[in-house]
């Protein structure tokens, strides 16, 4: 009986190779059964309530529901309104979030990998710790953390005023920072050019009102809790890079940061660019942290208020349409990155393992 | 600063076999690379002291009375060390029913996954039959689905399926993961398939080869589950807003975050949300360090693929 995988058929060698089928199903089974039941059968349900007038009253499946073709989406994209205008808000608070977080986080967790790979480093481990510790705990003990820290009379500002700079009630803060930078030039108002036009029943001037403030707090909060794991990831990278390179550097006589910007980084790029798109897809999911503070116009975000829209003012519609506009965003931006890595490396196998390894990443991260 | 490090080990044994030149050279460049050291020590440990002050003063805070928590948050030390905050959690707030909820959901999200995300993992490693390969394609399909915009859906079918407002409707959810079933996978394709050829030839069956034989050997991946699935079903918040309505089923996410954005939110009962996100933290605190260094390997080896 050969056991190699080639020659190993379905369907020939008797009674084993039917039993392995038979435990083949059978082992398989309780991972599909729940993939299938709690994973695609309620999208597709969703998806139904997205095109349907379903209000929560008994099951979207009974008969008196009605479809609505595209109505809900229309609801929230193009049709003048409450609900555009809070998607619109959701929108560019997440845009500012995902614009100032990504690149950060990015930035930051590189540096610190950098940081800690230092073959001298005198406690490596208590810096690796140090920083990976607040990706451990949950997200609500983190927001509670930070809204303490925040607070009006808060260990930020103390240290602020140390300084001798007066910080802002921070979460309770819901001017944009661009807004208040373009007051100190004395632009209070929009100028009308920017307040007649907009885009998702909001107006430019309103677009380009920066991250409020309270949003700035979530930012600093995601790179706080971010920058560890992606630490990690750079880490082994850096690792798997080895010293021999930085000793023919060294020989060549590059300086520290030629060698970083000349060496290192152009070797770094497919893990440099696995944790912006990682990044890029994490930052548009931003609900736990929205949840805990209770919501609000400042901080909204189109992941909350898909939440917001349907159990809480039980528009079910169009909170599901909310739900598949990201669904469909964020899926396109995993397609991208997938894409441009398959470019990279054509080798089939290795794309699914890499894929499969990322997306393990990401679950982490969360 | 990386690059010149390394001299320095080596520049003390230097002087007593070179000549003098290049001895006045070396000397330079290390004293050059100690005080970038230095720096790079100082910048260290001041983001070290960023990344951790907020949990020591949390934890101080926690222990200050809800006056002195407001107007001194930066102090390290209360003036009066108070457990009221505490006491209150246990006595007048549901915190233990909470602690409880967690913990239950926590060990069968666990069990469960290590249990058929390896199983699974297995299958598709291992065992040949019909679909295989669609199955495998449809697990990678599965893993880009963003858990956020799976609220709505699963409430939707726990409602359908009357598990709404149950610890079934809770659990069984996530019972499986699809990033778990490929890690399981690709650690059993690591395993040379002779290893199972003895108990084969002894006429073991699927499961028991599977069960003694290959799971065993397995502990390995079965840790990194282990640790992503109790991390990740204590600290998940989403499924459970919308899997769950009854106060009796809250578990500390919920129950913690309620009591942050609820009532007690508004006042300046500080000490008391900062002793909820204490305690809540002890458990994945705990297990963060008893599998740290497995925690800091196995993200990179994830990253190898």
């Amino acid at each position: 009986m050969s056991t190699t995988r080639a020659s190993a058929r379905p369907r020939r060698g008797g009674g084993i190779r039917r039993g392995e089928a038979r435990a083949g199903y059978l082992f398989i089974a309780p991972a599909v059964i729940i993939a299938a039941v709690f994973l695609l059968i309620p999208i597709a349900l969703a998806f139904w309530v997205s095109l349907s007038d379903w209000n929560g009253f008994q099951s979207p499946l009974n008969p008196r529901v009605n479809f609505v073709g595209a109505d809900n989406y229309a609801a929230i994209t193009t049709e003048d309104g409450l609900a555009q205008r809070n998607f619109g808000r959701a929108v560019r608070n997440n845009l500012y979030y995902v614009l100032l977080v990504v690149p950060l986080q990015t930035a930051l967790s590189l540096f610190l990998a950098v940081q800690v790979n230092r073959a001298v480093l005198k406690g490596r481990g208590f810096f690796r710790t140090a920083f990976y510790f607040p990706s451990v705990t949950s997200s609500v003990a983190i927001v509670i953390v930070f809204q303490f820290l925040f607070l009006g009379t808060g260990a930020v500002n103390q240290v602020l005023r140390a300084f001798g700079a007066q910080g802002p009630n921070w979460l309770n803060d819901s001017r944009g920072v661009l807004h208040i930078v373009y007051g100190a030039f004395g632009a209070d108002t929009a100028p009308s050019a920017l307040a007649d036009g907009g885009a998702l029943g909001i107006s430019w001037w309103e677009w380009l009102a920066g991250p409020s403030v309270a949003m700035t707090v979530l930012i600093i909060l995601a790179i706080f809790t971010t920058s560890g794991t992606f630490m990690l990831l750079f880490l082994a990278a850096l690792q798997n890079i080895g010293s021999e390179i930085d000793e023919a550097a060294l020989m060549d006589g590059a300086k520290p940061l030629r060698k970083f910007f000349s060496i290192t980084l152009p070797m770094l790029r497919p893990t440099l660019f696995t944790v912006l798109t990682l990044g890029l897809i994490g930052s548009w999911q931003v609900f736990d942290q929205i949840y805990v503070l209770g919501g609000g116009a400042s901080i909204l975000t189109p992941a909350y208020l898909s939440y917001e829209t349907s159990f809480n003012e039980f528009r079910w519609g169009q909170g599901a349409a909310i739900a598949f506009i990201l669904f469909v965003f964020i899926i396109v931006l995993t397609l991208l990155q997938r894409w441009i890595l398959r470019e990279r490396s054509p080798k089939k196998r290795g794309f699914a393992q890499r894929a499969a390894a990322r997306n393990l990443s990401e679950g982490g991260i969360r | 600063m990386s690059a010149t490090t390394p001299e320095v080990p080596s520049a003390p044994k230097q002087p007593r076999t070179v000549p003098a030149k290049p001895l006045k050279r070396r000397k330079r460049i290390g004293a050059k690379a100690r005080s970038s050291m230095l720096l790079g020590y100082l910048i260290l440990i001041g983001l070290a002291l960023i990344y951790i002050y907020p949990f020591l003063i949390s934890i101080s805070g926690s222990l200050k009375t809800d006056a002195e928590a407001t107007q001194d948050a930066l102090g390290l030390i209360p003036q009066t060390i108070t457990f009221a905050a505490y006491e209150r959690l246990f006595t007048r707030e549901p915190f233990a029913l909470w602690a409880g909820n967690s913990m239950l959901v926590a060990v069968c999200v666990t069990i469960g996954r290590v249990l058929f995300d390896s199983m699974a993992g297995y299958a598709l490693s291992r065992l040949r039959f019909r679909g295989r390969t669609v199955i495998f394609a449809a697990f990678i399909a599965v893993l880009s689905v963003p858990g956020v915009v799976l609220l709505i859906p699963r409430f939707l079918i726990l409602s359908e399926l009357g598990l709404y407002d149950t610890y079934g409707g809770m659990v069984i959810p996530l019972l499986s993961t699809a990033a778990g079933v490929f890690i399981m996978k690709q650690f059993f394709d690591s395993i040379p398939e002779s290893i199972e050829e003895a108990a084969k030839i002894d006429g073991a069956g699927t499961f028991r080869r599977f069960w003694s034989v290959v799971l065993p050997m397995a502990t390995p991946a079965l840790v990194t589950i282990f640790i992503l699935s109790f991390q990740g079903s204590w600290n998940e918040l989403g499924h459970f807003i919308v899997a769950r309505q009854s106060p009796e089923l809250n578990t500390l996410t919920v129950g913690v975050a309620q009591l942050v954005s609820g009532q007690l939110g508004a006042g300046n009962q500080f000490p008391l949300q900062l002793a909820a996100a204490v305690l809540m933290s002890i458990p994945v605190v705990v297990l963060f360090f008893i599998f740290q260094r497995r925690i800091m390997n196995t993200t990179a080896g994830a990253e190898k693929g």
